[in-house]
């Protein structure tokens, strides 16, 4: 592939931009306060854990992260299972208003959250699952749920249609030939899809705080109450958005290749 | 390659359209309904008919004026942040390096702040640009420079752009590396052996090649940015006054915060109206290239034996000007 003159130093500076916000943030995390606020360092010259412990601590704070976590893994289930037929529907398969469906599943991605957020305000409440983790799951389910079906239309496809029909004249009856043949078969996809669904659930916050109001309270809701209340703890600030940053920094070796591919809806 | 008409497929298809109907369709009945009425209170409701219609697109009304207002405002947003990451990103793309763990490292620092809470982005940025703990603002001060997002209106704009710009331009860029990646070898032979020039390429080649991803990444990026809501309502909060007010925060300010229904119910179909119609662009691009994906993978395997791949590209160039 052709590059261009200086690329090196224009792709350093682009990472270097990326990267300073987000080494703020860690280094403002191993500072105390008082240095933060006195002095400007470059790296924590009293280096602390104590915004990390009092995370890990206090239940108020960590059981945000549990909150946000069980919702997040609800709903990237509910998800995956409802979109895996779906998609291998709309793959293979010619039906009344497939096209129109399609088009419908797409504007619910596209939909802004705040057109929903007072509706489902009500709609939860009045079905009582109002702040619950149930709650966020399901409305979260309104851009996740088109998400994947795109997500994995685009992996069924790469799936040669011969397959499907050598398993039926080998007997296969269609759950047995879906659970043994295909979704091994678009495990990887499985998988692209599942992160994206846990990411975009995982940062999302104008529906999650929303719909909660103690019980299921998400970290993200957490941090932006706690420091206006608090007068500005900056370090614990730091450390918590640290911490919400870990989960993708995790898997995102994995998914390096996949990242075009899961924004563009698996169509690039 | 066509598929087969099977109507029981709906039976696949009905897990989906249960869900997504009970969170798409019921609340948007709801609030169809509240922007034909008036609320005093005490769930007391008055036909209103098209009146908050109306007023929406009145300028010289209260709501109408913040509807205009904040929706000039995305769209400026959304024009400059266009204007910037597209460049950026193609830029970006065309200087990755080209094999190698630096391409992995690459990718990896690319996607990270793609995967990071978007409160948590705005939170970054909020620290980051204090002028009193944050390295930028700590910086600019002391070169010189008057800079605090808090109080001037053109630092709060300068701030949410370049949150912007450092928080989506790598979706552009790895779109566009994902584009040019799918480009032979063959073609840039060809043009080696044409003598054409780096711009040549890029305008003959790279960016032909690019067309459908860019035409993605710009519809995505437009619509996501149109709907943008939590990074800047965490930096500034939409101020300072209402500089940075978008459509989602003049929204969510207006439903949940006045809990004015019938205005925020009125300004949400249209909001939604809007983001249809791009959307709609979005799916006729992204299906167009799907049948295009399809005809390639079919012509491939047909082609793929010819050993003579390289004169074939030779020939596509040589009628474009400026090539040789």
């Amino acid at each position: 592939m052709h590059s261009i003159p200086g690329r090196r130093l224009i792709m350093a500076l682009f990472l270097i931009f990326l990267l300073l916000p987000i080494y703020w943030l860690v280094n403002m995390s191993f500072k105390t306060n008082a240095e933060i606020v006195s002095t400007m360092t470059l790296w924590p010259h009293t280096p602390t854990l104590q915004h990390y412990r009092r995370i890990f601590t206090d239940e108020s704070w960590y059981s945000g992260y549990i909150n946000s976590l069980e919702y997040v893994v609800i709903n990237t289930v509910i998800s995956i299972a409802v979109a895996l037929p779906a998609a291998y529907a709309f793959s293979r398969y010619r039906f009344l208003g497939d096209k129109h469906l399609f088009f419908w599943l797409l504007s619910n991605r596209m939909a802004p959250a705040a057109v929903y957020a007072l509706p489902f305000f009500n709609l939860y409440s009045a079905i009582g699952l109002f702040d619950t983790p149930w709650a966020v799951a399901l409305a979260h389910c309104i851009f996740n749920v088109p998400l994947a079906v795109w997500i994995l239309e685009g992996f069924v496809s790469g799936v040669p249609r011969e397959i499907d029909e050598t398993a039926f004249l080998d007997g296969y009856s269609f759950p047995r030939f879906f659970i043994k043949i295909l979704v091994p078969l678009i495990a990887s996809g499985i998988g692209v899809a599942a992160f994206f669904c846990f990411m975009f659930s995982w940062v999302e916050l104008l529906l999650a705080r929303t719909l909660t109001s103690v019980q299921a309270k998400p970290i993200a809701a957490i941090m932006t109450r706690t420091v206006s209340a608090a007068g500005m703890d900056w370090g614990l600030l730091a450390a918590a958005g640290v911490l919400t940053i870990i989960p993708g920094a995790l898997v995102i070796w994995f998914v390096r290749n996949y990242i075009a591919r899961g924004f563009a809806l698996g169509r690039v | 390659m066509d598929k087969t008409i099977n109507q029981k497929a709906w039976f696949l298809v009905l897990p989906v359209f249960l869900v997504v109907a009970f969170s798409a369709v019921l609340p948007l009945m709801t609030v169809v309904n509240y922007s034909m009425q008036d609320t005093f209170g005490n769930n007391q409701f008055f036909w209103n008919g098209v009146g908050w219609f109306k007023e929406l697109l009145d300028p010289s009304t209260d709501l109408g004026g913040r509807f205009l207002a904040s929706l000039g405002r995305n769209l400026f947003f959304s024009a400059v942040i266009l204007a910037i990451e597209v460049p950026l990103g193609i830029i970006v793309a065309l200087s990755m390096p080209r094999e190698g763990w630096s391409v992995a490292a690459c990718l990896v620092i690319l996607a990270l702040p793609l995967l990071i809470p978007w409160n948590v982005v705005g939170t970054i940025w909020q620290i980051f640009g204090r002028p009193d703990i944050g390295l930028l603002g700590y910086v600019l001060n002391h070169l010189g420079f008057n800079y605090n997002y808090v109080s001037n209106e053109v630092d709060a704009w300068v701030t949410v752009i370049v949150m912007d710009v450092w928080h989506w331009t790598s979706l552009v860029a790895l779109l566009c590396y994902a584009g040019l990646k799918s480009i032979p070898d063959a073609y840039y032979q060809a043009a080696q052996i044409d003598g054409a020039s780096r711009w040549a390429v890029f305008k003959a080649i790279q960016l032909p090649k690019m067309n459908r991803v860019l035409l993605i990444a710009v519809l995505l990026r437009f619509m996501d940015s149109f709907m943008i809501y939590t990074e800047p309502f965490v930096v500034t909060g939409g101020g300072p006054g209402n500089s940075t007010t978008f459509v989602s925060i003049e929204l969510v300010k207006i439903a949940l915060g006045q809990f004015d229904l019938g205005k925020a119910a009125a300004l949400s179909l249209v909001y939604n109206l809007i983001i249809l119609i791009v959307c709609w662009v979005f799916y006729t691009v992204m299906t167009n290239a799907g049948t295009e994906r399809k005809a390639v993978a079919q012509g491939e395997p047909a082609a793929e034996p010819k050993p003579a791949a390289a004169p074939r590209p030779a020939g596509v160039l040589k009628p474009k000007e400026g090539v040789a």
